[in-house]
C-alpha cells in the first residue's frame, strides 16, 4: 500500500502564463469618441431624450430607460473630481501581463456636462495635494503617437486650484 | 404562490489563505459532505444542484459540469450561476427559486474559490469593460476606496470610523472554527496597517480566500422532517444596477442596497429593521460599507453609521449584532462568501451558531455585495412563512 500522507512542501502545482489574444469591437459611438480626441482633443457625450442624461463616454443604449440614442454632443475637456484612490499595492495587469506602476491615482472625473463619470488616471499621488471636488483637465497624448484608445489621454492633471 | 422553502443544512469548510492539498472539485466535495451531514441527509436525496464561482479566479471553465464529483451532481440536474461578487447569494435564491417552484424538494447550492490560483486583482480586472475601463481600473480595493472617499468627503467620517469595523469583525471571527483570519486587531494596528489604495489599509479590506461553502433548501413538508428548526426564507430580492462604474452616483449611497432590502422587508413585513431583525451577516469586503451601508439597510439614517458602530450597537450584544461569524473580513473565498453570509444567517437561526451564535434569533439578514455595486438581499425567519 501507498500511503495517502504527503508533506505541504511536497504538494505540486502547474505554473500557466502564456498570453491569450482578444479583439474587443469598440463601436460607432465609442470609434467616434477617440476621433474627436484625436481631431479636436476634446469629448464627445450622448443624451438620453427620455431620462435627458448625458452619458460620457457615449453609448448605444440608455439602461434605466432601455432606449437607444443618437444625440451626440461636443463636451470639453475638463471637469471634476467625484472620486479617487491612490493605488499603492502591486498587481498584474491583464493588459500588459506585467506588474503596474505604483503608486498611481485612480480617478473618477464627471466631465463639465456630463451626468456620468468617467476613470482614467490623475497625476497627483500625494494625499495631501488631492481632494475630491477640485477641477481638472485632460492631457492628451501627442497627436502623432494617438492610436484610437483610452490611453490617447495621457491622464488628468488638477487645474489650479 | 411561491411554496414555502426552508434552509435545513449548512456545511463550509476550515477556510484558508491557500489549500495546495486539494483541486476545486475536492475542496467543494469537503463542504458538500458538512452541509449533507448537518442534516443527515445523503447526496442521493438532492434532487438538483445550483453552484457558482467566477471562472477567471481559477481559469477553469464549466464548474457546473467537471465538478460533479466533488458536488454530487453526476446524473442530476445541475446549472452555474455566476453574478460576480453576490454569487453566493445568486446561487441561494436561485435554488430557492428552484423549491418555491414546486419542482424540486431537495436542492443543494454551492458557492467556491480557490483565490490562491491566480492574481486576484488581475483576474477582477478582466470583469471591466477592455475599451473604457480597463486601462485604469485596478480591481476592487480602489473602486471601493473611491466610494470611501467620497462617503468620507460626505459625512466626515474618519479612517478611525472605519477600523472600528474591522475591529468588531475580526474580533468576532475569534468564534467561528472556519474564519480564514482569527486573530484579534486593534484600531491603532488597522490605523498603522500598510496603505493599499488610500482610504484602505491592508487591514480595512478582506483577505483573499479558499474555501467553499454549501447549503441545503427544502420545501414546506420536507424541510420540518429533516430537521425540527429549520431556516424559513421569508423574503429575497436581487437588485442588479449598472455595469459602467462611472454611472455609480456615490452620493447617493449604495441604491441597489437601498432597494433590494426595502423590498425585503416589505416581503418580510418588517418596519424597523435594526429593532425587529436580530442579526444581520452582511457582505461587508472592506470597513468602510461597514458604516455606508447600514445606513442603506435602513439601520440608521444617512451620514449616522460612524456613530451607530461606535455605539456598539452592532457588537454581539448590541441592537443589531453584525457579522458574529467575523464576515468578509476574516474569510473571503469570494464564490462562496455571499453564501456563507445566507448559510451564517441560517445557522443562527436554527441556533447552530455555536459559540458564535446569538440568543433566541427568529430573524435573520443576509446580503451579497458584487459586480458594479449590485446587492443581494436574503431575510430569514424561525417561523413557516
Amino acid at each position: 500500500m501507498v500511503s495517502t500522507e504527503l508533506g505541504y512542501d511536497q504538494l505540486l502545482s502547474i505554473a500557466f502564463s502564456v498570453p491569450m489574444p482578444y479583439e474587443w469591437s469598440v463601436g460607432v459611438y465609442g470609434s467616434l469618441f477617440f476621433h474627436e480626441i484625436m481631431n479636436h482633443n476634446r469629448f464627445l457625450g450622448v443624451r438620453c431624450p427620455d431620462c435627458n442624461k448625458v452619458y460620457m463616454p457615449p453609448r448605444r443604449l440608455c439602461g434605466p430607460c432601455f432606449k437607444e440614442l443618437d444625440e451626440l454632443v461636443v463636451l470639453p475637456n475638463e471637469g471634476t473630481i467625484e472620486a479617487f484612490s491612490i493605488v499603492n499595492y502591486p498587481f498584474v495587469d491583464p493588459n500588459t501581463g506585467e506588474q503596474r506602476p505604483i503608486p498611481y491615482t485612480y480617478g473618477y472625473i464627471r466631465i463639465d456636462g456630463a451626468d456620468t463619470i468617467f476613470s482614467h488616471i490623475i497625476n497627483e499621488t500625494d494625499t495631501r495635494l488631492i481632494q475630491v471636488g477640485m477641477k481638472v483637465k485632460a492631457v492628451f497624448r501627442e497627436k502623432e503617437l494617438m492610436q484610437g484608445n483610452v490611453q490617447d489621454i495621457k491622464h488628468f492633471e488638477i487645474v489650479n486650484p | 404562490m411561491p411554496g414555502s422553502v426552508a434552509i435545513v443544512g449548512v456545511g463550509q469548510t476550515d477556510h484558508r489563505s491557500h489549500r495546495p492539498d486539494v483541486n476545486g472539485r475536492e475542496m467543494i466535495y469537503e463542504a458538500v459532505q458538512r452541509a449533507l451531514l448537518d442534516c443527515e441527509l445523503s447526496i442521493n436525496h438532492i434532487d438538483a444542484i445550483i453552484i457558482g464561482n467566477m471562472d477567471h479566479f481559477e481559469s477553469i471553465n464549466y464548474v457546473d459540469t467537471w465538478s460533479v464529483e466533488g458536488s454530487g451532481a453526476i446524473m442530476k440536474p445541475i446549472m452555474k450561476v455566476s453574478t460576480g461578487g453576490t454569487t453566493g447569494a445568486s446561487v441561494a435564491i436561485a435554488a430557492y427559486y428552484h423549491v418555491a417552484s414546486g419542482l424540486f424538494d431537495r436542492v443543494l447550492a454551492i458557492g467556491w474559490e480557490k483565490n490562491s490560483e491566480s492574481d486576484t486583482t488581475g483576474a477582477i480586472i478582466t470583469c471591466s469593460d477592455p475599451v473604457w475601463d480597463r486601462f485604469s481600473y485596478s480591481g476592487a480595493i480602489p473602486s471601493l476606496a473611491t466610494e470611501a472617499s467620497a462617503y468620507m468627503n460626505q459625512y466626515g467620517v474618519t479612517q478611525e470610523d472605519a477600523a472600528r469595523v474591522t475591529v468588531r469583525d475580526r474580533g468576532n471571527a475569534v468564534n467561528n472554527p472556519h474564519a480564514h483570519l482569527r486573530k484579534p486587531v486593534s484600531i491603532h494596528e488597522v490605523l498603522a496597517s500598510p496603505m493599499l489604495a488610500y482610504p484602505i489599509k491592508l487591514l480595512d479590506i478582506c483577505p483573499r480566500s479558499d474555501g467553499a461553502a454549501a447549503v441545503i433548501f427544502a420545501s414546506d413538508g420536507i424541510a420540518q422532517r429533516i430537521t425540527p428548526r429549520p431556516a424559513w426564507i421569508k423574503a429575497c430580492s436581487v437588485r442588479h444596477t449598472y455595469t459602467w462604474f462611472g454611472d455609480v452616483d456615490y452620493k447617493q449611497g449604495l441604491v441597489s442596497l437601498q432597494r433590494a432590502s426595502a423590498e425585503a422587508y416589505l416581503r418580510a413585513g418588517i418596519k424597523s429593521p435594526a429593532d425587529e431583525l436580530d442579526v444581520a451577516e452582511l457582505y461587508l469586503p472592506y470597513s468602510y460599507a461597514g458604516l455606508k451601508w447600514i445606513e442603506d439597510l435602513g439601520f440608521c439614517a444617512r451620514g449616522e453609521g460612524a456613530g451607530f458602530v461606535e455605539d456598539g450597537h452592532t457588537d454581539i450584544a448590541g441592537k443589531i449584532p453584525v457579522n458574529p461569524s467575523g464576515g468578509v473580513l476574516s474569510a473571503n473565498c469570494i464564490g462562496a462568501t455571499a453564501l456563507l453570509r445566507v448559510g451564517e444567517a441560517a445557522l443562527q437561526v436554527m441556533g447552530k451558531a455555536g459559540p458564535r451564535q446569538i440568543p433566541d434569533v427568529k430573524q435573520a439578514l443576509a446580503t451579497g455585495f458584487g459586480g458594479c455595486f449590485w446587492s443581494d438581499v436574503l431575510i430569514l425567519g424561525s417561523g413557516r412563512p
